[in-house]
């Protein structure tokens, strides 16, 4: 199959690949940019493993093929911290015990990232509806939801400072 | 002594808790090597079936094909493996399986043959080009029916192919034909309960290559370090030639203590002498891996008019499918854990495991006592309903208590905390408010079942943990353990052990695990053992080191090692703090004196000896971990359909040495469990009809109920400190909970899991009739 070459703009750098043209999202990440932090766990979109953030919005990159990605604005898990300062919602998530085997938690964190720009100030129910699509085995999702409405919290406080 | 914890009891963040948050960590599949190649397995399309013949020729002639192996060029296709332990127990226990089929295919998605190319799609290709000639068998998928004179025959192998008995098993106590003639009342109940996949998000996956000293090297997930001899017997090397470098796990569950991709990794790497990645779609990993087992369970129970129990008679068949891997072990549990966590003066357990052609069955968090604990605690629910006495009071007048035995005349040594627990656990329901008949039209019920479930390993498999200290001279420690870890803490908890002891900050703790070459051999991360084995081990080996940096210390100080203690990166006076030596001062001048600054301790478990399994007596496990689940459920009478709303759960952990990692144990299991009442593998004549995770459903953040976890610390465990271990306990008595409130709610009570919308519904239609 012949390769093509397109440009990727990921956690605010351009990245120019070639890829084959059926090649999704997730594995082009993980594959051909290293960024192994997006996880594969069934490549049909049923676990949110895959998760990230494409213009603000959480996608699912196991079901998005790259070359639809091109022109958007795509953020991972590796593109979270700032300056070196983790994310409010990555020191909740460890704060909190909400990793345990942490293959959920990159995916968990961009869904939980989305949620939070659009609504910063969720129930816990909201929190549980935004994350029903990502599945975690381990935790029982209890400390997981901690995390994000002390994120919130934490966010908020953050802006009126 | 609590008050004097600097860092036991916190809830401090994992070691390894950044790097996961950041997306850092590495797992099993995040590992591409120079040259690598993929391999990937051809599998049986066929649950039972006479192999003729397998011609690979197409698909070795296919360019970009490195390597395609069938079971004659594996050196050693037929092995016993053994689970990390060190001592040769026999008797049937070690898991029989083949590395690749030949003669018989006993499951469908069995490996057949294995392929190594250049790319994941060629070597997809290569095993679509290989050319099995089968010839069909009918098969047997009903443990019962496989256990009838005349049934098909699922081995052709030597001392399995006479008859489809895997073991059979059995405890005599008292006598309960005489319990039975005098009972007041009997309750009489067969319980069946289904297959459950581990389903952790990360699917068995590897890379391995050789080495240039000609070692083959591993980087799997696994929870068995200890398999790298097992490798090493199949490949027919010295285990010394075998290294298995693991990388944390992305979840277990007991899915990834057989052999998953490791043989198969090392036996392509070394066949083509390149790096070989191998990791298994959601759907292999669906059809393939090993089960929960499932069981049917059948009970008796006698009682008095005031509800003692006086006699509990079970007999058990369990389906071990088509090969024996952990079954006989996971038998120990389900026979032993059959008469429940109560005082019963007279029981006969009758185990039986049969070989069917089913997907095999073997390790699942809860390992054979979440089935028995399911049967038992439905079956002290239908004994209370016959007597009209509450599910706490019939708990509560037959549960052991302190200096009682269990079922094979053992005494636990540690606390027994049942008593306490299932109160709080029921109070702590109430206490969330009286219970409401509807909420938004649904029915509402509250269920309790309590359990007991053991830590640490089967005694008479001799356990042994190790780990090794080296203080380096700027006061900073490496901490070297074969520590598997599945995301319970189990490398991160030792840490804090050892950062305790030596009064030091936990970063300061560095810990290198999981390499077979350089690392302690831990055991394996199974049967809750890390905490209790590890973690003592761990305080074992800092225990020495402390005595040296103390002796030096008191030297320093002018005061005896007695009136020393290590405190805040100090060596200071007990009655007077301010009189004082760093930390690393302390280190400097025992390195001046050339006093060793690294050890190497091991812990061991109580030992005993194989039981006699006609009459199972005596210690079978170390000690206990005591549970109580109280539950509300809201039930949809128009469509049959339930979710759980609130747990209260309550354990005695002996001590919560990371406060959230042991709470977190708790809420995953509650939860892990609550989908064992819904989860459907669809198995049907050996097919899996679950195939992807849109039909395999596991609980979601919306199904999962709000959570109270109250923790008992009595300090009355064989762990560091007192702790027991919970990570499998945490999973036992939620699902009979669920089931019990259901009951509570529409008056009957399916004693078949899955509980199914459709199931429910029939049953509520058929009494509402
Ligand atoms: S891997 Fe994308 S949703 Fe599961
Ligand atoms: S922490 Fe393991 S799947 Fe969520």
């Amino acid at each position: 199959m012949g390769e093509q070459r397109i440009t990727l703009n990921v956690n605010g750098r351009d990245y120019d690949i070639s890829i084959e043209p059926d090649m999704v999202l997730a594995d082009v990440l993980r594959e051909k940019l290293d960024l192994t932090g997006t996880k594969v766990s069934c490549r049909e979109g049923e676990c949110g493993a895959c998760t990230i953030l494409m213009d603000g919005k959480a996608c699912l990159s196991c079901l998005t093929l790259a070359v639809q990605a091109q022109g958007k604005k795509i953020v991972t898990i590796e593109g979270l911290a700032e300056k070196g300062q983790l994310h409010p919602i990555q020191k909740a998530f460890i704060n909190h015990g909400a990793i345990q085997c942490g293959y959920c938690t990159p995916g968990m964190i961009m869904s939980a990232k989305a949620l939070l720009d659009e609504n910063p100030n969720p129930t816990p129910d909201e929190v549980k509806t935004a994350l029903s699509g990502n599945l975690c085995r381990c935790t029982g999702y209890v400390k997981i939801v901690d995390a994000v409405m002390a994120a919130a919290d934490d966010m908020k406080r953050g802006e009126n400072k | 002594m609590s008050a004097m914890f600097k860092l036991v009891g916190k809830p401090a963040p994992r070691h390894d808790a950044w790097a996961k948050a950041k997306g850092d960590q590495l797992y099993s599949d995040d590992f591409t090597m120079p040259g690598m190649l993929y391999g990937k397995a051809l599998r049986s399309k066929y649950p039972a079936a006479i192999i003729k013949s397998i011609d690979t020729s197409k698909a070795k002639a296919l360019p970009g094909v490195h390597a395609v192996l069938t079971a004659k060029d594996v050196p050693m296709n037929v092995e016993i493996s053994k689970f990390g332990q060190m001592k040769d127990v026999g008797g049937g226990f070690e898991g029989l399986y083949k590395v690749l089929a030949d003669g018989k295919v006993r499951f469908k998605g069995e490996a057949i043959a294995l392929v190594a190319a250049e790319t994941e799609e060629l070597a997809e290709e290569a095993c679509r080009l290989i050319e099995v000639d089968y010839e069909v068998q009918p098969g047997v998928f009903d443990p019962e029916e496989a256990l009838k004179p005349g049934a098909y025959i699922v081995s052709s192998d030597e001392g399995e192919n006479e008859s489809n008995l895997i073991m059979e098993s059995h405890i005599n106590k008292g006598d309960v034909e005489k319990a039975f003639a005098e009972a007041d009342v009997i309750v009489e109940n067969e319980y069946r309960v289904p297959p459950v996949d581990h389903a952790y998000l990360e699917t068995e996956g590897g890379v391995a290559w050789v080495d240039d000293n000609g070692v083959i090297t591993m980087r799997v997930g696994t929870q068995v370090l200890e398999h790298y001899r097992t490798i090493a017997k199949v490949m027919g090397l010295p285990q010394n030639k075998v290294r298995n470098m693991s990388v944390p796990m992305g979840g277990g569950f007991g899915g990834k203590e057989d052999i998953t991709v490791e043989t198969f990794l090392c036996l392509l790497a070394n066949a083509t002498k390149r790096p070989v990645k191998m990791v298994w779609s959601r759907e292999e990993s669906l059809e393939v891996h090993s089960k929960r087992h499932p069981e049917i369970l059948r009970y008796k129970t006698a009682a008095t008019k005031d509800g003692k129990i006086t006699a509990q008679k079970v007999e058990i068949i369990m389906d071990g499918g088509g090969y024996k891997l952990l079954t006989g072990w996971v038998q120990m549990y389900s026979t032993v854990n059959a008469p429940g966590c109560y005082n019963i003066p007279n029981v006969k357990v009758d185990s039986y495991s049969a070989l069917t052609n089913n997907t095999p069955s073997s390790a699942n968090r809860g390992f054979g006592c979440c089935q028995a604990n399911f049967a038992s605690e439905l079956q002290m629910d239908e004994l209370a309903a016959k007597l009209g006495m509450s599910p706490l009071e019939i708990r509560l007048k037959n549960c052991l208590r302190n200096g009682d035995e269990i079922c094979t005349g053992f005494i636990p040594q540690g606390h027994i905390a049942l008593e306490e627990i299932a109160k709080k656990a029921w109070e702590g329901l109430e206490a969330t408010g009286p219970k409401p008949d509807y909420v938004d039209g649904k029915k509402i019920g509250r269920g309790l079942a309590i359990g007991m479930m053991s830590y640490g390993r089967l005694t008479f498999m001799h356990d042994s943990s190790r780990v090794g200290l080296r203080i380096e001279l700027d006061g900073s420690v490496t901490l070297r353990a074969g520590v598997p870890d599945l995301g319970g803490g189990q490398a991160s908890v030792l840490c804090q052990i050892v950062a305790e002891e030596l009064g030091i900050p936990m970063e300061k703790v560095h810990p290198y695990i999981m390499d077979t070459h350089l690392t302690p051999l831990c055991g394996t991360t199974t049967a809750t053992r890390q905490l209790y084995m590890s973690g003592n081990a761990a305080l074992v080996t800092v225990k020495v080191l402390k005595e040296r940096i103390i002796k030096k210390a008191a030297e320093m100080l002018d005061a005896k090692p007695e009136e020393v203690q290590l405190i805040n990166e100090k060596a200071c006076l007990i009655n007077n703090p301010l009189k004082s030596v760093p930390f690393v001062q302390v280190v400097g001048a025992l390195s001046n004196d050339g006093v060793e600054l690294f050890h190497e301790g091991q812990f061991n478990a109580p030992f005993t000896d194989v039981p006699n399994l006609h009459d199972m007596k005596g210690r079978i496990w170390p000690d206990f971990t005591y549970s109580a689940h109280a539950v509300e459920v809201a039930v949809d009478e128009e469509t049959g359909k339930f979710e759980v709303r609130k747990v209260v759960l309550c354990y005695d952990v002996g001590k919560a040495i990371n406060k959230n990692s042991c709470e977190g144990q708790l809420e995953g299991g509650c939860v892990y469990n609550q989908g064992y009442v819904t989860e459907n593998m669809g198995w049907e004549n050996g097919i899996t009809k679950a195939r992807s995770f849109a039909e395999y459903l596991i609980p979601t953040a919306v199904d999962a109920p709000e959570i109270e976890t109250i923790m008992v610390e009595s300090g009355g465990g064989l762990g560091p400190y007192g702790a027991k271990g919970v990570g499998e306990p945490a999973d036992n008595s939620i699902a009979p909970a669920i089931v019990n409130a259901i009951y509570d709610a529409v008056g009957v009570r399916l004693k078949e899991m899955p509980v199914t919308p459709e199931k429910l519904l029939k049953a509520i239609q058929e009494k509402n009739k």
